[in-house]
């Protein structure tokens, strides 16, 4: 089911936007026993290190700048996730991993206490993953946050865009020690859905992933991948994309191609932007703040 | 008459024995070649995929199309489509900067 951002907001109130796919299932059990506190993470996708074009005439300089509005915020995330797409993919082995140190050196810069970082295709598909794992680290994981359970998936290192049986039956045996009420957040690159699939924005293998996190009844899904916003729903589960801090591509099957869209000098980053997400109370409730790439709110 | 429902009868089970058409598209970093194809609805074809390259993929979600188009290699894809209409088509399989542009349309004429 396709959810307009507007009409959530619209039912929703604006700010604070309380989304449909809370975290309703926290248990005290999970921070043994202490109330939990409120906390809240950024969500940073599709950054593109490396990128030129007409696209982007500004390339070199929107992730730095994205970097010191996080700083010049006054609240601190708990912690900065990237959504794939750190750099853009080259056939050059060097440039590639060039392109990783780049990066890393300037997210580096960021005053945030964690940084989790997930690979796109653009990072990952051309060597299997190689390059991304010398620079950051495991392809998928999991870890827990102040009562919620983080899943972290990689559907791009296959370069069909499959999770692959062996991390599905990982994803299992993870799931498998959570209570089926446990407040959970799954991150990957594409969509696990057949959001658009004649431009393969979709997950091969989506299907069988999708079927074992049915089950979780308080599951939210944050991706990217496609550079831009979007809310859907898979029966229960809410999956909600991020914009890109590279350049923005059309809605979905609304162009004859998925190119990216002309920069408009008159309102320079436009559509760029990222994502705050809060946790709230008790009940481990999400809310999501979008900004644009300055830090104004959007 | 007798004659005539036959030779109907014979030209009709020699169509449908007649071998399908088949379509040859080459495959390589970014782009198909044709990037359009056109068949008649209910035509029986054969898509003749080869990659002149690398490994790629021909998607058609629409008519439930997939298939993987080895390095050096040649796919299959046999169809009559039933529905006539424009129908878009794309490499799933990541291929480089570029991977994005490389899509094509199916055309199947009423």
């Amino acid at each position: 089911m396709h959810i307009d951002r507007r009409e959530l907001l619209k039912l929703l109130g604006l700010g604070g936007v309380v989304l449909g796919s809370g975290l309703p299932g926290f248990s005290l059990a999970a921070t043994g026993g202490k109330k939990p506190e409120d906390f809240f993470f950024l969500q940073l996708s599709d950054t593109h290190w490396g990128f030129s074009g007409p696209a982007n005439p500004e390339a070199d300089r929107t992730l730095k700048e994205v970097v010191q509005a996080v700083n010049a915020s006054k609240a601190r995330p708990d912690f900065v996730v990237f959504t794939g797409d750190l750099t853009h993919t080259t056939d050059d082995d060097g440039l590639r991993r060039k392109r990783m140190a780049e990066f890393k050196a300037i997210v580096s810069e960021l005053h945030v206490p964690r940084t989790v970082f997930l690979p796109g295709e653009h990072d990952a598909s051309l060597d299997k993953g190689q390059a991304y794992q010398e620079h950051f680290g495991a392809l998928h994981q999991s870890f827990e946050h102040r009562g919620v359970h983080f899943v972290a998936l990689d559907n791009v290192s296959d370069p069909s865009g499959a999770v692959g049986d062996a991390q599905i039956d990982w994803l299992k045996a993870e799931l498998g020690k959570l209570d089926r009420d446990a407040p959970i957040v799954v991150l990957a690159h594409r969509p696990l859905f057949d959001l658009y699939p004649q431009w393969d924005w979709a997950t091969a293998d989506g299907a069988k992933v999708l079927s074992v996190l049915e089950p979780y009844r308080h599951l939210t899904v944050f991706y990217g991948h496609i550079h831009q916003e979007n809310h859907r729903t898979t029966g229960h589960i809410a999956h909600h994309s991020a914009k890109s801090l590279m350049f923005p591509l059309p809605a979905p099957g609304s162009a004859p191609k998925r190119a990216p869209l002309p920069w408009d000098p008159q309102h320079p980053a436009r559509g760029l932007g990222y994502r705050e997400v809060d946790v709230r109370g008790k009940s481990r409730e999400l809310g999501v703040e979008e900004y644009d790439v300055h830090g104004a709110r959007v | 008459m007798k004659a005539l429902v036959t030779t109907l009868v014979l030209v009709s089970l020699a169509a449908a024995a007649a071998p399908p058409r088949v379509i040859q598209i080459t495959a390589r970093k970014f782009e198909f070649s044709p990037a359009e194809i056109h068949l008649r609805r209910g035509e029986h074809v054969v898509l003749e995929l080869t990659s002149l390259d690398r490994r790629h993929g021909f998607k058609l979600p629409e008519l439930g199309i997939r298939a993987d188009v080895p390095p050096g290699g040649t796919a299959r894809v046999e169809l009559t489509p039933e529905k006539a209409g424009r129908f878009s088509f794309a490499c799933d399989v990541f291929c480089g900067d570029g991977h994005d542009d490389m899509a094509g349309t199916l055309v199947v004429d009423p």
